[in-house]
């Protein structure tokens, strides 16, 4: 267990090492310095030059790197010029309504999608397993921000039920502003959700010691909940820790159209402003969250599975 | 499994009609796939046929008004500048398919070719590749794509790299895991000793054995690099106007949203039935010649 505990925690280590320094290639990769970028056109050769030695540009690659790794571990990830704040504290003051968002969609999801995907392998073949197959593919293949925007335009703009912009005051005023973002970017994985259970209960149900109890004489409800869905959701873990890519990107769309001010929305507005230290810092943190996301999935699997320990 | 590659390398030639004939019936028993195959034929045949179908130049500005709701003249109603929204979501998916094509393209060879040089080549290169491609794929999507925007700008070119770089790792190892698979066959160690060299054994023995599940992944994609292009060209990211996209034409409505929900609710339409009908016939295709593809996804 340590053994595939720091295997795996290296790989994540060597994975974000590179991921950033690739990152820090491709801006250099580009034509036009960086410091002229941020002065943009009006800047005069002095201020260029300062700006140069100020962030290291006058130094080999190398070095650069290192010192873009020793800001990182300390925790800054530069300077906004626009708003005169360091770029972590604009990021992480962001951060919480993108997790809140993400963490409720995957939850109604969990909640809808497991159950169904349940039902749909125990009643296998017949009509509803055939229209949630079909349903959840749909879901999977609609864009998200299609889904926002239709959401939107029905429920806040035409029915005025819900309402559609910022994250709310109080409890009740968040959980109302929530509504419809989470919606959106939950929908397609209860698709995810519902399919990847279906097939892996199908799985299980059909293994020996499912047959065992059921030999003994086991209620097949208690079969189900006891035996074979704690075995059947845990692909679903894994899920959730690839996902959590898909759920970052889904959480720019869904917080331009609702325009809540979490990471995504703020990475469109720095883009937006070719604002290049805020888009590089959100870039950063999201890579992080990823990152974390994908290791912690396959620590909690290699403890629920000890064979999966050995794939790595 | 290898007596399956063994067939398929050695009498791909010979049996082909028939086998093919053979497919379509199976697909034609596939209802979904069907209904898939329709809706792709659809938007492909629009998107190429665009400038003969449009009842009206997409540039052009109706006397009619704007942000007007659908009439017989204007079945999906005019935009804010009081241009024909059908007419544009036409020409809109010849943006969408023309970089579907080009970023597939680019990310099927560069996929292929480093999937091939990971899979046959020496144990430490192989690592080393996996490594880098599992460094690329750390970004999230459409965050790595809007970094890529801030450095290059916005336009469809931009797209089409972004998504050519991200869908690359996952081609490169499909790619060098069939090639493992079967660098150790007797017909690869036949053909060595007969004296073939690596470049002819990859191009005439690997390739062929490992390009058709590949274009059925790539087939699978279509929806996704048509969501990408539409999202970011949604953020005003991507294709810029007076170039008509599904994803720009949704941004218009959406700034005019509570002024009329017209252009919204036409905008999404194209971009549903594209991803819904390239999805239904990718997983029709799958099922039929590859159910080892099935990803868990």
């Amino acid at each position: 267990m340590w053994f595939f505990l720091a295997r795996r925690l290296g790989l994540a280590a060597a994975i974000v090492v590179l991921a950033v320094t690739l990152l820090y290639l491709m801006i250099h990769a580009v034509p036009g310095d960086p410091a002229s970028i941020i002065l943009g056109p009006r800047a005069t050769p002095e201020l260029k030059a300062a700006l140069r030695a100020e962030m290291g540009l006058d130094q080999p690659l190398p070095l650069q790197i290192a010192g873009f790794f020793w800001d990182l571990l300390h925790g800054d990830l530069g300077y906004d010029v626009f708003s005169d704040r360091p770029v972590s504290q604009i990021v992480f003051e962001r951060l919480p309504h993108t997790i809140t968002l993400i963490l409720t969609s995957i939850a109604w999801a969990a909640v809808i999608g497991i159950p169904l995907g349940c039902y749909s392998a125990i009643r296998r073949n017949t009509l509803i397993d055939k229209i949630t197959g079909v349903l959840s593919v749909s879901t999977i293949a609609i864009p998200s921000f299609v889904m926002a925007l239709y959401a939107l335009l029905l429920f806040a703009v035409t029915l005025n039920w819900l309402p559609a912009i910022g994250v709310g005051e109080g409890f009740l005023g968040r959980l109302t502003h929530l509504v419809l973002p989470a919606f959106a970017v939950g929908i397609s994985w209860v698709g995810y959700m519902a399919r990847i259970v279906r097939a892996s209960m199908l799985e299980v149900l059909g293994e020996n010691h499912v047959r065992m109890v059921r030999a003994f004489g086991m209620p097949e409800r208690r079969i189900i909940t006891h035996y074979a869905l704690p075995i059947a959701i845990m692909p679903t873990v894994t899920l959730i820790g690839v996902g959590m890519a898909h759920l970052l990107s889904a959480a720019v769309f869904a917080e331009t159209v609702f325009a809540r001010p979490g990471v995504g929305s703020l990475i469109v507005d720095a883009v937006d402003a070719r604002n290049y230290p805020v888009v590089m810092g959100c870039v950063l943190v999201t890579t992080g969250l990823f990152v974390i996301a994908t290791t912690l999935a396959d620590i909690i699997n290699g403890l629920l599975d000890p064979r999966t320990r050995e794939s790595l | 499994m290898r007596g399956a590659t063994h067939t398929r390398a050695i009498g791909a030639g010979r049996h082909r009609p028939h086998a093919l004939m053979q497919h379509w019936r199976r697909l034609r028993r596939d209802q979904l796939g069907v209904f898939g195959l329709v809706l792709v034929v659809l938007m492909v045949g629009s998107a190429i046929l665009a400038p003969w179908i449009v009842p009206y130049d997409h540039t052009e500005l109706m006397t009619g008004g704007r942000l007007a709701a659908p009439t017989w003249d204007h079945p999906l109603g005019t935009d804010q500048l009081g241009r024909d929204v059908f007419s544009r979501l036409v020409m809109g998916g010849r943006v969408a398919l023309q970089v579907a094509l080009a970023a597939l393209t680019a990310a099927l060879s560069a996929g292929l070719v480093l999937g091939l040089i990971a899979g046959f080549g020496p144990r430490w290169l192989d690592s080393g590749m996996l490594l880098v491609l599992d460094a690329v794929r750390a970004f999230p999507v459409v965050i790595f794509a809007l970094a890529v925007v801030t450095l290059l700008g916005p336009s469809l070119w931009t797209i089409v790299l972004v998504v050519a770089i991200t869908s690359v790792p996952i081609y490169a190892r499909i790619v060098r895991t069939q090639t493992q698979s079967l660098r150790n066959n007797e017909f690869i160690q036949a053909e060595r000793a007969l004296g073939a060299g690596t470049p002819r054994i990859l191009a005439i023995h690997i390739m062929p054995n490992v390009i058709g599940p590949l274009l059925i992944l790539a087939s699978m994609d279509v929806p996704l690099v048509i969501t990408m292009e539409a999202g970011l060209s949604f953020l005003g990211m991507g294709v810029q106007p007076p170039t008509p996209s599904w994803g720009t034409i949704l941004n218009d409505g959406f700034n005019h949203i509570s002024n009329s929900p017209w252009p919204v609710i036409a905008g999404g339409i194209p971009i549903i039935l594209t991803t819904l009908g390239f999805t239904f016939l990718g997983e029709a295709l799958r099922d039929i010649f590859d159910p080892k593809l099935r990803k868990d996804v």
